[in-house]
């Protein structure tokens, strides 16, 4: 089993952390990982996009040409990786942010409310843990016990209170591709 | 303590604290600047020292007087800041200091661009400053082989008394994967009797200096070095190999657009094509008797590289004329695609192979 992932998005939406965790939780789940930022001459508020691989086997290039999903945070974003998808791959985009209509007829498209909800939850900052957790229900990659240890770790002592929000938002993005 | 995920230029510095160096000098630039601020958190955690020069040319300058206090010490930078520390080594070479001097190299020439680039390799195999002297060098492909080759690196540094590099680029140093800390035996015993670290009232006051005027004794060091470059050839080369056994075809590739290679070699040889990889690991002695060994069963060669045709010199000179040799490069911070690079093997391998 293989995944190869790119996100993207603004800077600042929390599209390298996305990616961190899902590298994290892939490395405890015994997996091997890659995680790799674009790291060009970036500015506030231009586009960033990380790549990952999660697979059950060594990763050669971390690389990604033909990702199998894609997580997409904003319209430049989605004008630029829709139409890097495999063939039966899966296009994740916040449907608040990204209203571009999708041109592929070949692959899953989940558009998910994931500010709307994340702002019920009572926390805007965990939209990127709905569309996770509708990443992780969709292709089976990973467990919600492995990304929950990844928050643990990547949240740190200071910030274990936000555990709780984080999970509910992971949740209900899986109930979302239910 | 288990697997880790870090980025790869702050595993050099975990790497390099493992072996036993307190001691770094750097400077920062893109795309290393992470191993100097992971430096700077970490070294004082052990009781080290870490000092920002304020250059890249009094960095390697501090690196020679901590060396020669005899202490394992070490100092980074990426292309243009490399090219600056150049007579510095070219010193620590002459005055026979061990140090390690890590370059996470960028796209050139010039001030280029911070993308990943191979395009230093002349720079780093065929010395690099004045005078002849060379540099053993260490290319990982991954950040594990990392944790390795850093304490390899202060191994063949002390044991020979002499700068190593160890080569990176901008993919190696940004990306994360899982690594394990496990320390290799790069802690053989060595008295560093030559240290000038005071003479305690002996009357035997030591020098390290890499002046000498006299023509005579200058040529006897130039002897000794040469000596000394002799064993590290015999000693000291490292070269791994992938799906070699019955391969027609070889890919002849390092650091990052190995890895690169593997994943499209992977996907050839499930058309059928009999393709493998020879990956020299140190660049510096080179692994020229392998890849030569193979020269009898292989119709083809092709060597790819980050750059506009380095290392394929040192390939040419290894198969000495016996199998074709064909290259492929991008340039520019411009890392290949396996699709890119499935194509080049296809094409080369319809033309050899049937």
């Amino acid at each position: 089993m293989k995944e190869e992932i790119i996100i993207a998005g603004f800077g600042g939406q929390g599209v390298m952390s996305m990616g961190q965790l899902l590298a994290f939780a892939g490395m405890k789940q015994g997996k091997e990982v890659s995680w790799l930022p674009s790291y060009g001459p970036e500015q506030r508020g231009g586009t960033a996009n990380v790549s990952v691989v999660i697979s059950d086997s060594k990763v050669g290039s971390p690389i990604i040409d033909s990702p199998t999903t894609v997580i997409l945070l904003n319209n430049p974003s989605f004008e630029k990786f829709e139409k890097k998808v495999v063939p039966g791959g899966n296009i994740l985009t916040n449907g608040d942010l990204v209203n571009l209509p999708c041109k592929r007829n070949d692959i899953s498209l989940f558009s998910i409310q994931a500010t709307t909800i994340a702002e019920k939850l009572g926390n805007h900052r965990v939209a990127g843990m709905v569309i996770l957790g509708a990443f992780i229900e969709k292709t089976g990659i990973l467990s919600k016990e492995s990304l929950v240890e990844a928050l643990l770790h990547v949240l740190g002592k200071e910030k274990q209170h936000l555990i709780p929000v984080n999970i509910a938002a992971l949740e209900s993005g899986m109930e979302m591709v239910l | 303590m288990g697997k880790v995920l870090m980025k790869g230029n702050e595993v050099i510095g975990e790497a390099a604290i493992l072996a036993g160096c307190h001691y770094f000098f750097g400077y920062p630039i893109t795309p290393q600047s992470e191993l100097v601020a992971y430096m700077a958190k970490r070294l004082p955690e052990v009781k080290g020292l870490f000092l920002q020069a304020e250059s890249e040319v009094s960095a390697i300058n501090m690196v020679y007087g901590a060396s020669s206090a005899g202490v394992r010490v070490m100092t980074s930078s990426s292309s243009p800041g490399f090219s600056l520390k150049q007579e510095g080594i070219s010193y620590l070479a002459a005055a026979n200091l061990p140090a390690v001097i890590v370059n996470i190299a960028r796209g050139g020439p010039g001030l280029g661009n911070i993308q990943p680039s191979q395009s230093d390799y002349f720079q780093v195999t065929k010395g690099g400053g004045h005078g002849d002297y060379y540099t053993p060098v260490l290319a990982p492909s991954t950040l594990q082989e990392i944790v390795d080759l850093t304490q390899e690196a202060f191994r063949i540094a002390d044991q020979y008394r002499t700068p190593v590099i160890l080569l990176g680029d901008g993919m190696l140093g940004q990306m994360m994967e899982p690594v394990e800390f496990l320390k290799t035996d790069n802690q053989i015993v060595i008295d560093k009797e030559w240290a000038t670290t005071g003479t305690k009232g002996d009357g035997s006051p030591k020098t390290i200096t890499s002046l000498d005027l006299n023509d005579v004794k200058l040529e006897e060091r130039n002897c000794k070095l040469q000596e000394k470059y002799k064993l590290i050839r015999r000693n000291e080369i490292k070269v791994d190999t992938y799906l070699m056994e019955d391969a027609e075809m070889a890919i002849v590739a390092y650091g990052t657009v190995a890895r690169i290679c593997q994943s499209a070699i992977d996907r050839v040889r499930d058309e059928g094509m009999k393709i493998g990889l020879i990956r020299p690991i140190s660049l510096w002695p080179y692994p020229t008797d392998v890849i030569a060994s193979y020269c009898e069963r292989l119709n083809k060669i092709v060597v790819v590289e980050m750059s506009a045709g380095q290392m394929v010199e040192d390939v040419r000179l290894s198969v000495e004329g016996k199998v074709p040799i064909s290259f492929y490069g991008r340039t520019g911070g411009i890392i290949p695609t396996v699709e890119e690079l499935v194509e080049q093997f296809q094409m080369h391998g319809n033309g050899v192979l049937r």
